[in-house]
C-alpha cells in the first residue's frame, strides 16, 4: 500500500483515499481552433508512459477532494515528492541521473 | 520434430521417460535474419510459427529477454472468448476462437483448450440491456451467444448466490458456450516447439537495448549479445511496448498498468464454467488442478513493477465473495501481477509505425491471451506482406489521430 503525502492536507494518508489520474503537465492546445488532428490526438491519447520517473496527477478523493502532482518511480513505485498543481517538480529524470543523492520523500 | 502420440507415451514409458527430445534448440544468434520478432510470449511465438508455417518465412528469430512465455503469458487467467460488441474486434477475436478450436491438432501439442462456456453476469436493468445488445450483435456476426435469466444462470452455476435480496442481485447473463479456458504455458510451448521445428531460432536471455535505423528504415536490433540485423522487425512486447517505441523514436497511445490475479488452494470440482461480472468486477474459473483462478481490474496507476497494490486484491475478492459466499473461507495460495499495455479504446494496435519495416503488435491490455493464435496469425500476414492483414487493418496507430476508435470500453463484457 502506498503512503501518499497530500500537500493540501499536510499529512500522509493511505492509497485508498486517492485516485490516480494519469500523466501531469499536459498542456491543452493553446489555440483550439487552429489545432490539427495530430495535435488533438497527441493531447488526448499519446502519453510518455516512462519506465522510471513519472510525474502524475492524483486526486484526494475521500479527503480534501483536491488534485495534486506526484513524482513516482514506475518500477519501484517509490514516491519521491508530491507538489501542488501549478508547481514544477524538484526531482526529474535529468536531476536524478545527474546527482546520486536523491531528496527522498520530500514534501 | 518428434511427434507426440499415445503410442509414443507408451514407448517412452519403457525407457522411464528419459529420452524425450528437447522441445526447441537454444542456438547462438545469426548475424542477420529475414524477420526478427521481439518478445517471446504467446503472441510473439504464434507470429513466428505462422510466419514459418503459412508464409514460408523460416529465417526468423524470436528475441526474448527472459525465458519463453515468462511474462503475461504466464500471468493471465486463461479465459478465451470472442463475444465483443463491435464488428472489428468481434471478427478479430472470433478469428482467434476458430484457430483455438483446432490448435491442439495443428501444433500436435495439447493446449488443453476447454470450451466450458463463459458467463458475463448482469446485475442491473442497464446491464441486461447491454447484454441483449451485445448478444444480438454477436449473433449477427455469427458468434454464438445467449441471454440467460437468473433461473437459467442458477441451473448452470448452482453454487452462485442468485437470490433477489443481494446487494447486487444476479438478473441474468450473457452466455457463450464455445468460450472457455486454455492452458497458458502450453500455448507458448506448443507454438515455440512448432516454430523451432520449422527453423525459427529462439534467442532467450537476449534483451533488446536499441533499435538501429537508417534513413527512416529499420536495420536491426541492438542486444546484450550484439547487433542482429533484419529488414523487418515485429515488436510484440506487451507492457514494455512503450519502452521499445521510445528506442525507435516515437510515442504510442499506450499506458502500462499492473494487472493482478490470484489462485486459491486446490479444491474438488465446484465450478465447471467461467463466471465474469462487469458490475461487481471480478472473474473466476476453476483450473483442472482444482484451484480457483481469480482476476479483476488493473491498478489505476501506471507501473512496470509486475506487482500491484493490496486494495485492488481486496476489491477483487469482495466481488468474488459477493457472487460466491461459499468461497469466503477458501485460502488464496499465490498472487501476482503482470504489466498490461492499455489503450484509450481498449482495443489492440497491430500496425506499421513511422519507421519503415518496423511493426508493432501491442495494446492488448487486459485481454490478450484469448487472442493469441489470431493475433499471431494476422500479425504474421502483416509482416510477410508489409501491409496490414484485412482483420488487422482497423487497428492502426493512426486511429488515435483520425478519431476512428473502436470503443470496446465496457462494451466487451468486462470493464478494463
Amino acid at each position: 500500500m502506498l503512503h501518499i503525502y497530500c500537500p493540501h492536507c499536510d499529512e500522509y494518508r493511505e492509497e485508498e483515499e486517492f485516485r490516480p489520474k494519469g500523466e501531469a503537465h499536459i498542456a491543452r492546445p493553446a489555440e483550439p481552433e487552429s489545432a490539427s488532428d495530430e495535435d488533438w490526438g497527441n493531447y488526448l491519447f499519446f502519453r510518455k508512459n516512462p519506465r522510471g520517473l513519472h510525474h502524475e496527477q492524483w486526486f484526494h478523493a475521500v479527503g480534501c477532494r483536491k488534485f495534486f502532482n506526484v513524482t513516482r518511480d514506475t518500477v519501484s513505485y517509490e514516491i519521491l515528492e508530491t507538489y501542488k498543481v501549478g508547481q514544477q517538480p524538484a526531482v526529474t529524470a535529468e536531476s536524478r541521473n545527474g546527482q546520486a543523492s536523491d531528496k527522498g520523500a520530500a514534501k | 520434430m518428434q511427434q507426440y502420440s499415445g503410442f509414443g507415451l507408451l514407448k517412452h514409458g519403457l525407457s522411464h521417460h528419459e529420452n524425450w527430445q528437447r522441445m526447441w534448440r537454444n542456438p547462438p544468434p545469426k548475424r542477420e535474419y529475414d524477420v526478427i520478432i521481439v518478445g517471446g510470449g504467446g503472441h510473439g511465438l504464434a507470429t513466428a510459427y505462422y510466419l514459418a508455417k503459412v508464409h514460408g518465412i523460416t529465417n526468423v528469430a524470436v528475441v526474448e529477454k527472459g525465458w519463453l512465455g515468462g511474462g503475461n503469458t504466464a500471468r493471465n487467467t486463461t479465459i478465451v472468448r470472442s463475444n465483443y460488441l463491435w464488428d472489428e474486434s468481434a471478427w478479430l477475436y472470433e478469428h482467434a476462437m476458430k484457430l483455438w478450436e483446432g490448435l491442439s491438432q495443428e501444433l500436435n501439442y495439447n493446449v488443453m483448450f476447454s470450451q466450458r462456456g463463459v458467463m458475463n453476469l448482469g446485475h442491473t436493468l442497464q446491464d441486461m440491456r447491454d447484454i441483449q445488445r451485445r448478444v444480438n450483435a454477436n449473433r449477427l456476426n455469427g458468434i454464438d451467444g445467449e441471454v440467460l435469466d437468473a433461473r437459467q444462470v442458477k441451473d448452470i452455476v448452482p453454487h452462485m448466490d442468485c437470490s433477489a435480496n443481494r446487494r447486487f442481485p444476479v438478473l441474468g447473463a450473457s452466455w457463450q458456450p464455445r468460450a472457455g479456458v486454455a492452458r497458458h504455458d502450453a500455448v507458448a510451448w506448443g507454438f515455440a516447439r512448432g516454430a523451432d521445428a520449422l527453423g525459427v531460432d529462439m534467442l532467450q536471455q537476449t534483451e533488446v537495448t536499441g533499435i538501429r535505423t537508417s534513413g527512416g528504415k529499420v536495420l536491426g536490433v541492438e542486444t546484450n549479445r550484439g547487433f542482429i540485423g533484419a529488414k523487418t522487425v515485429g515488436v510484440v512486447t506487451a507492457g514494455n511496448s512503450g519502452v521499445l517505441a521510445k528506442m525507435a523514436g516515437f510515442k504510442l497511445p499506450v499506458e502500462s498498468h499492473p494487472l493482478q490475479a490470484l489462485v486459491s488452494e486446490p479444491m474438488k470440482p465446484i465450478l465447471d464454467t467461467v463466471v465474469m461480472s462487469n458490475h461487481v468486477h471480478g472473474y473466476v474459473s476453476q483450473s483442472d488442478k482444482g484451484d480457483l483462478v481469480i482476476g479483476a481490474g488493473i491498478d489505476g496507476y501506471t507501473g512496470y513493477g509486475q506487482r500491484g497494490s493490496y486494495p485492488t486484491i481486496e476489491h477483487t475478492l469482495q466481488a468474488i465473495v459477493e457472487l460466491f459466499p461459499i468461497f469466503s473461507r477458501v485460502r488464496m495460495n499465490r498472487q501476482w501481477g503482470g504489466i498490461v499495455d492499455t489503450t484509450p479504446d481498449a482495443c489492440p494496435i497491430i500496425s506499421a509505425t513511422p519507421v519503415g519495416g518496423l511493426f508493432f503488435n501491442c495494446g492488448w491490455g487486459t485481454g490478450g491471451f484469448k487472442a493469441t493464435p489470431g493475433s499471431g496469425h494476422v500479425f504474421a500476414a502483416t509482416l510477410a506482406a508489409g501491409k496490414a492483414h484485412p482483420l488487422a487493418a482497423p487497428f492502426t496507430i493512426d486511429r488515435f489521430i483520425s478519431g476512428k476508435l473502436i470503443d470496446e470500453h465496457g462494451a466487451a463484457g468486462v470493464a478494463h
